[in-house]
């Protein structure tokens, strides 16, 4: 029924809209307007971008000033004040030919507005002019390029020897997290090892590096040191996004990449800072992977040195939570590995 | 004074035999008149447009109302609503999927593309036809057909290909990890290999019909904007798109024939791990953006070329800069090619290809800048007639500021680590490549539309669809710029998984009303191109006034363009305004000695050659009627 009314409804809008169409085309055949050149619709027209660009710009202004806290993201990396600091740089000169630009664009409809009595200036070139707007754009683009590949360099640059490294690899739909335990060396890893049930990255047991490497359900980083994140894919490729950490890198099947930076807020000086007690620094995927591609959620913990060692030597390697894995490893290993066993029980 | 100089010689039928055997078949559907094939392109990208808007409404209705039942949906997508009325993920997928297809491919370049350079390409060189008018109409013919399979592609039970229209592997080479990869994505491959053919004999026509057919003094220095960009489009086109049919090719062989181009150590949940290895993912990626980064501009150029001649002609001043417009689309066309692997800072490759690609990259914006200059310059002391081509022309330049500066940002590797694949990302190319190509395709048809149909499109409605559009477009667009810094990810179903993302609620479901707005708007066109169609006031033979050759052929222009000889050029297309003419626009058929007022110096000088031209042209001339008697 109410289908029905509403069908109604817009056939009978459209009837109205048709028949002011109508009358408002035969006015204007009748008044003759068709034939000029301009009709008072050119005058309208050139108002509307003068009203466009004033209340454009007053929207502008004032959303991007009342929402300034909730679109800027806290900063949570060493690195990430760089790149921020770029973005806010590149955000004033832009800015600032934004403006300028849109205030000729709409304000010109409005000054040259068609006049019978005016003819228009036959301006054809001017080379002077080209030579300096290719000039200026190409300077001021050209620092802008310098300022980031400075900073490009120094994110890409070898990770620091000292740094923790955390292996990550996505799957369909989340995140496997491997440390590398107190030698602070990643065993050896294979695919075709992969075990759904007590394998989940492929780890190969008969590197005796992997021994003391174990798997954590949330990212454990010490503040103030660098980190590195060594990350994989095993189905298709993600996408790991730290957003805090101004932290971004494809996880790729058969290549693996990393990303290395350095946290300098814990989460609880997030928290307090914040005044958010449940505040938490989060990974995402940012590359397209299937249907739960807006779920693979994980959880960064940055924690003081002190804590993060702590935390660390409480952990429990693969092999102690699983003595399974070991178990057909040849004598030697299998030696070494139980004595790793026992270490930790 | 001199539009009619053209219509001296039809006294003698100069008619084409062919044009009176003409059935229904030969004129309408499998016809070799580059008019109607331009035709034909243009009421297809309608079509596909108005598919491409209605897919992205439905996805902006799950992420503008994220808890809202949409089982009135059901008649209509079936399955894909559970039993809940929530869309299903997958399905949210495809639609991100196929509305990119749709529109980057089909409406945006065969749309776009295929309509105004089949359509202008001869009219405004003075040529009869195409240089080929069968390859044409197998462009259009392929492009039909490609559209066709994706179409059908839509209605699959496991939904069309759902990888991204970038379709990267191994999601788009595995069916067991996400259903679109299975059938639809065959189909997406066989569609888009129709379609890669379908430009490939298109462009190819368009180069050499620039090159070979141009009439008797058009030289490439007297071409008009729009040709340059078509032409360089063309170019563009034809080096770029064999490369994607080669990524396409291995794809096909990864999926199908157990190669591993792009597959490498993959192990699948619950199916244990694949045999291949030592294939690169990324190497798809580079096979993919060398066509990818390029063919933004293949959707861009048409339209700065259109908006170069609606802007100037409708400002009454030549377009200023001409060789300046010349240069940057040149420069452009080169650097489009050396750019690609922008899209990849974080894919993986090598930081080093990295800062290379920065330096490209941010060059490309040059001449780029060095337009929007010269679009404010021609707009500067000018007599402004705001016509709804010229309405979308100025929106067309206004979006291409604002998408242009957003570029500066995402070329800059180290700010690029932060905003890709944001809504950062979607917010920058849906206002430089998208609107703004659209709003060039709106321009050209409100332009040409006399052209195209002998009538007019009615302006008031042209003025409420260009204001409706031109505001609904940065009302949806321009708030995600904010969501992306904040560092909201592209391409998610819901954000309410992270805390990062679970504010701006408010600000997607206001995006999705603009959006929905927007999209209503689009019917106010549709009306009237197809009212106008039939109803619309008879146009006059110049009813903008214009200097170009496309408006001395007869209001509705047979088989041939002409009626009677191919009129000769004498100038270059922008004689607007020009001091001591008594008129405000000079057509390129008059010629220099005819209008001794209003002649610059080195014009003058210009008038004995031209003299000797003429002399020429009457000696044809006489031939050729003595040939009659």
């Amino acid at each position: 029924m109410y289908g029905f009314l509403i069908a109604v409804g817009i056939l009978f809008l459209l009837s109205i809209i048709w028949m002011v169409y109508r009358i408002q085309t035969l006015v204007s055949v009748v008044k003759g307007s068709d034939k000029k050149i301009a009709s008072s619709s050119n005058k309208v027209n050139a108002m509307l971008f003068v009203v466009f660009l004033l209340a454009g710009g007053a929207l502008m202004f004032w959303y991007s000033i009342k929402e300034f806290d909730n679109y800027t993201l806290p900063l949570a990396s060493e690195h990430g004040a760089v790149t921020d600091n770029l973005f806010w740089i590149t955000m004033a000169v832009t800015g600032v030919v934004f403006i300028i630009t849109h205030i000729l664009l709409f304000w010109f409809p409005y000054k040259y507005q068609y006049n019978e009595k005016r003819k228009a200036t036959f301006y054809p070139d001017n080379n002077k002019l080209e030579v300096i707007w290719t000039i200026v754009p190409a300077v001021v683009l050209a620092l802008l390029v310098i300022g980031g590949w400075k900073a490009w360099s120094d994110i890409t640059a070898p990770a620091p020897e000292n740094s923790h490294v955390v292996e990550i690899l996505g799957y369909q739909f989340a995140w496997e997290v491997r440390y590398p335990g107190m030698d602070n060396v990643l065993g050896n890893y294979d695919y075709r090892l992969i075990n759904e049930v007590n394998n989940q990255s492929g780890v190969d047991f008969t590197d005796k590096n992997s021994f003391d490497d174990f798997s954590s359900p949330v990212i454990y980083v010490p503040k103030g040191e660098p980190v590195l994140f060594k990350i994989r894919a095993r189905d298709v490729l993600h996408s790991v996004f730290a957003p805090h950490m101004r932290l971004k890198m494809d996880a790729v099947p058969g290549m693996p990449t990393r990303f290395w930076f350095t946290p300098t807020k814990t989460t609880e000086e997030m928290r307090a800072e914040l005044g958010n007690d449940e505040f938490e620094y989060e990974l995402a995927c940012t590359e397209i992977c299937g249907r739960g591609h807006f779920s693979m959620k994980k959880i960064i913990k940055v924690v003081t040195p002190e804590e993060f060692n702590k935390w660390k030597s409480e952990q429990k390697p693969y092999i102690v939570n699983n003595p399974a894995l070991v178990e057909n490893l040849s004598v030697e290993l299998k030696e070494l590995a139980d004595i790793t066993i026992s270490e930790y029980k | 004074m001199a539009t009619a100089n053209v219509a001296s010689h039809s006294a003698h039928d100069h008619d084409h035999d062919h044009e009176h055997h003409e059935n229904f078949i030969t004129k309408y559907i499998f016809t070799l008149d580059h008019k109607m094939i331009g035709k034909q392109f243009l009421v297809t990208g309608i079509f596909w447009a108005l598919i491409g808007g209605f897919l992205s409404i439905l996805f902006r209705l799950q992420l503008g109302f994220p808890d809202m039942d949409m089982t009135f949906l059901k008649p209509l997508l079936g399955g894909w609503i559970d039993d809940g009325g929530k869309l299903d993920p997958n399905f949210y997928l495809a639609l991100v999927t196929m509305h990119g297809t749709i529109m980057v491919f089909f409406v945006l370049t065969a749309g776009l593309s295929g309509t105004f350079s089949n359509f202008l390409i001869p009219l405004q060189i003075g040529a009869r036809d195409m240089a080929s008018g069968f390859m044409n109409m197998l462009s259009y013919w392929f492009f039909f057909i490609s559209g066709v399979i994706m179409f059908i592609s839509l209605f699959l039970e496991n939904g069309p290909a759902g990888g991204g229209w970038v379709v990267y592997p191994p999601l788009s080479a595995l069916e067991q990890a996400i259903p679109g990869s299975g059938m639809g994505m065959t189909l997406w491959l066989i569609a888009m290999t129709f379609f890669i053919a379908s430009s490939l004999l298109g462009g190819i026509n368009y180069v050499s019909t620039v090159i070979n057919l141009r009439t008797k003094g058009m030289t490439f220095s007297r071409l008009p904007l729009t040709i340059w960009a078509f032409f360089l489009t063309a170019v563009i086109g034809i080096l770029s798109f064999p490369v994607l049919f080669a990524a396409a090719l291995l794809l096909v062989f990864d999926r199908s024939f157990g190669t591993s181009f792009y597959l490498s150590d993959i192990y699948i949940s619950g199916e244990g791990a694949l045999p291949n290895t030592g294939g690169s993912p990324v190497l798809y990626q580079h096979l993919f953006w060398f066509l990818g980064h390029p063919e933004v501009y293949i959707v861009l150029l048409p339209a700065l070329g259109i908006t170069s001649e609606v802007i100037a002609t409708n400002s009454r001043k030549p377009i200023f800069g001409y060789k300046a417009m010349i240069i940057s689309m040149l420069g452009i066309t080169i650097l489009s090619f050396v750019v690609w692997a922008h899209h990849m800072f974080v894919s993986g490759m090598n930081p080093f290809l990295g800062s290379i690609f920065m330096f490209l990259t941010l060059i490309i914006a040059i001449p780029s800048a060095v337009k929007v200059f010269n679009y404010l310059t021609t707009l500067w002391r000018g007599n402004l007639i705001f016509t709804p081509g010229m309405l979308f022309s100025i929106g067309l330049v206004s979006f291409f500021i604002s998408g242009g500066l957003t570029g500066i940002f995402l070329g800059n590797s180290a700010i690029d680590i932060q905003l890709h694949d944001t809504y950062f990302v979607v917010a920058h190319f849906h206002l430089v490549m998208g609107s703004a190509s659209f709003f060039g395709l709106m321009a050209g048809v409100y332009h040409w539309f006399p052209k195209m149909f002998g009538r007019m499109m009615d302006a008031r409605l042209g003025y409420i669809h260009f204001w409706l559009t031109f505001v609904g477009v940065y009302l949806v667009f321009f708030p995600m710029h904010y969501i992306g810094i904040a560092g909201f990810p592209r391409r998610y179903y819901s954000f309410t998984t992270y805390d990062f993302s679970s504010m701006y609620t408010d600000l997607n479901m206001f995006v999705s009303v603009a959006a929905i707005i927007t999209f209503a708007a689009q019917f106010i066109f549709l009306f009237n191109f197809f009212y106008s169609m039939y109803r619309g006031r008879k146009a006059s033979a110049n009813p903008w006034r214009s200097t170009t050759l496309e408006w001395t052929t007869p209001i509705n222009p047979g088989h041939g363009n002409w009626p009677g000889e191919i009129p000769s050029v004498y100038r270059w297309p922008y004689d607007y305004s020009k001091p001591g003419a008594s008129e405000d626009f000079i057509p390129q058929t008059v010629p220099l000695s005819a209008t001794p007022e209003s002649n610059l110096p080195h014009e003058q000088e210009m008038v004995k050659l031209e003299k000797e031209i003429i002399a020429e042209e009457d000696v044809v001339l006489v031939a050729n009627e003595s040939k009659e008697s």
